[in-house]
C-alpha cells in the first residue's frame, strides 16, 4: 500500500497530469466534492503541486457538519437546554458548531441533561439501555457513508422496542447538490472528483446524470494522494477525448452497484425529502427522513420540533459561499483573525473536513498572523 | 466525516458483531452491512460499521499501475536533472 503515498509515484502522476493539461487550451477547474478529499489535497501539498501542473482544485459541499443548517443545530441545543433528563448523543464535530443559540458544547443543559459524544451511532443504543429513566436522542448527521449505520441503528431500536430512544436526523445525499451547483452556473466546473466512501454505498450510477445531461467528466477516487491524482488524470483524459463518464479509480473499495445491503436498509427505514443545505438552499429530494412507520423513533415528531427552512447563518460568515466553491476560505474577511480552529465562527472552521479548517491547518504561515 | 479506515477482520461473533485490527489496535465493529465476511478479510470501517470489503485483486492492479508511474518518473527525473544542470551552466 506504500505506493499510495510514495513521492516517486506522486511525482510520476503529476508529470502525467501536466502532460495532459499542456494539451488543453485553459486550466481545468476540478471540484473535490468530499471534505475528506479536501483534507488529503491540502495535507500532502497537492493543491499547490496541481496548480503548478495546471489544474485548479475547488472544494465542494462534502462536509455534512458544514452543510447542516443552523436551524437543525439549534433544535438540538434546545432539546438539551429546555428538557430535563435528556441525553443528546452526537459525533464530536457537531458539538462545536456555533449558532445563534451558542453551541452544544457551550450551552448549559437542563437539570439531569447532558451532551455525550459518540464514535458510532450504536453507542447511543447502549446509552439508552443503561439510562431507562432518561430520553436519549442521537443527533445523527451524515452522507451516504454514514446513513446506513444510522438506519441500522434505527432498525435495531425499533425492533427492540427501545422506548426512550429517538433520532434527530440531518441526513444528506450527495448527487442532488451537484446538480444544484451545475444548474446555478455561478461557477464553471470542468470535472468532479466523486467521494470514494459515499460511492462505496451508492455505486457509480447516481452520478451518471452529470456526465449524460451536462457532459461533465468525473471520477470516483480514494483518499490517498495517489488515489486523488489517479482520479484527476482520468478526468483530464475524458476532457481531452471530449467525452464524459463516471470513471471508478477506487475499484478496490467501490463496486459499480455500490453496497446492496446498505442500500436496502436505507430504503427500508428512510425516504427522500426536499432539504435545505447551508449555502445551497432548498434542494429537491436531497435529504432523507425517517419513514412514517418508524416515527416513534423520530425525534422531530416525538418532541414536536418545528425546524424552519433556511440556514440561519451567523452574520458575516461566508461558509455558504465556501461550500459552493464560490470563494476560497482566505477570501472570507473573518478568516484567521476572527475565525480560527480555537475559536470558530462558522462550521467550516469546526469540522476536520471543513474547507476553512483544512486551509488553516495546512498553511503554517497563517498562524503567525494571529 | 466520511473518513473510513482500512482494517483487517480478526474476530466475528454472532449477530454480525466482531473486531478489526487497525494498526495493532482491536476495534469493535459491526459487520451487518456486508455479506460473507471472514476473519482475515480487509474492510473499510466507518463509524463502527464495516461499509465495504476490499477487493484484493483490484488493489494489486492499482498498486502495480502506480509502481509503473514511479518508474516512468525516475526516467523523466533523470532527463530533468540533466536539463537543470545545463540551465545552471548557461545561467
Ligand atoms: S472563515 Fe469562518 S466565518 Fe468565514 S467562511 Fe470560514 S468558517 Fe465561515
Amino acid at each position: 500500500m506504500k505506493e499510495l503515498r510514495d513521492k516517486k509515484v506522486i511525482r510520476g502522476l503529476l508529470y502525467e497530469i501536466e502532460n495532459r493539461t499542456q494539451a488543453l487550451s485553459s486550466s481545468p477547474r476540478i471540484m473535490e466534492v468530499c471534505g475528506t478529499h479536501t483534507m488529503t489535497v491540502h495535507k500532502y501539498g497537492l493543491k499547490n503541486m496541481l496548480e503548478k501542473a495546471g489544474v485548479e482544485m475547488v472544494s465542494g459541499p462534502g462536509c455534512p457538519v458544514c452543510i447542516t443548517p443552523n436551524e437543525i443545530h439549534e433544535a438540538a441545543i434546545e432539546l438539551v437546554t429546555e428538557n430535563e433528563n435528556f441525553i443528546l448523543t452526537t459525533f464530536g464535530d457537531m458539538t462545536r458548531v456555533p449558532t445563534r443559540k451558542s453551541s452544544l458544547q457551550k450551552a448549559v443543559p437542563a437539570a439531569g441533561s447532558m451532551v455525550k459524544i459518540v464514535y458510532s451511532p450504536r453507542e447511543s443504543l447502549e446509552i439508552a439501555r443503561s439510562n431507562p429513566e432518561k430520553q436519549v436522542v442521537f443527533f445523527g448527521v451524515g452522507f451516504e457513508t454514514t446513513i446506513p449505520a444510522i438506519a441500522l441503528t434505527l432498525r435495531e431500536a425499533f425492533e427492540k422496542n427501545l422506548a426512550n430512544f429517538s433520532i434527530l436526523s440531518a441526513l444528506w445525499i450527495i448527487p442532488p447538490p451537484l446538480r444544484a451547483i451545475v444548474e446555478a452556473k455561478e461557477i464553471a466546473i470542468d470535472g468532479f472528483l466523486y467521494p470514494g466512501h459515499v460511492s462505496a454505498i451508492i455505486g457509480e450510477k447516481p452520478y451518471q446524470f452529470i456526465a449524460e445531461e451536462y457532459g461533465i467528466p468525473g471520477a470516483i477516487a480514494g483518499f490517498e494522494p495517489s488515489d486523488i491524482l489517479l482520479g484527476i488524470s482520468s478526468i483530464l483524459d475524458q476532457i481531452k477525448e471530449g467525452k464524459a463518464t463516471v470513471a471508478n479509480e477506487y475499484s478496490r473499495v467501490v463496486r459499480a452497484s455500490g453496497n446492496p445491503k446498505a442500500l436496502a436498509v436505507m430504503e427500508e427505514m428512510l425516504e427522500t425529502k426536499d432539504s435545505y443545505w447551508r449555502g445551497l438552499g432548498l434542494i429537491p429530494q436531497s435529504g432523507l427522513k425517517i419513514k412514517k412507520r418508524y416515527s416513534a423513533c423520530d425525534a422531530e415528531i416525538r418532541f414536536n420540533l418545528s425546524i424552519k427552512g433556511g440556514s440561519g447563518d451567523l452574520p458575516g460568515c461566508r461558509c455558504g459561499d465556501v461550500l459552493q466553491g464560490l470563494i476560497s476560505p482566505p477570501q472570507c474577511p473573518l478568516f484567521v483573525e476572527k475565525c480560527n480552529p480555537d475559536s470558530p465562527y462558522g462550521p467550516c472552521m469546526v469540522s476536520f473536513e471543513g474547507a476553512c479548517f483544512v486551509y488553516y491547518k495546512f498553511n503554517p504561515t497563517l498562524k503567525n498572523k494571529l | 466525516m466520511c473518513l473510513g479506515i482500512p482494517a483487517r477482520v480478526v474476530q466475528i461473533d454472532e449477530s454480525d458483531l466482531g473486531k478489526v485490527d487497525y494498526l495493532g489496535t482491536r476495534v469493535k465493529t459491526n459487520f451487518a452491512l456486508l455479506e460473507n465476511i471472514k476473519v482475515g478479510d480487509w474492510v473499510i470501517v466507518h463509524a463502527g460499521f464495516a461499509i465495504s470489503k476490499l477487493n484484493e485483486e483490484e488493489a494489486r492492479e492499482t498498486f502495480s499501475l502506480l509502481r509503473e508511474m514511479a518508474e516512468k518518473e525516475a526516467a523523466v527525473d533523470d532527463n530533468k536533472g540533466n536539463k537543470k544542470q545545463n540551465k545552471r551552466k548557461n545561467g
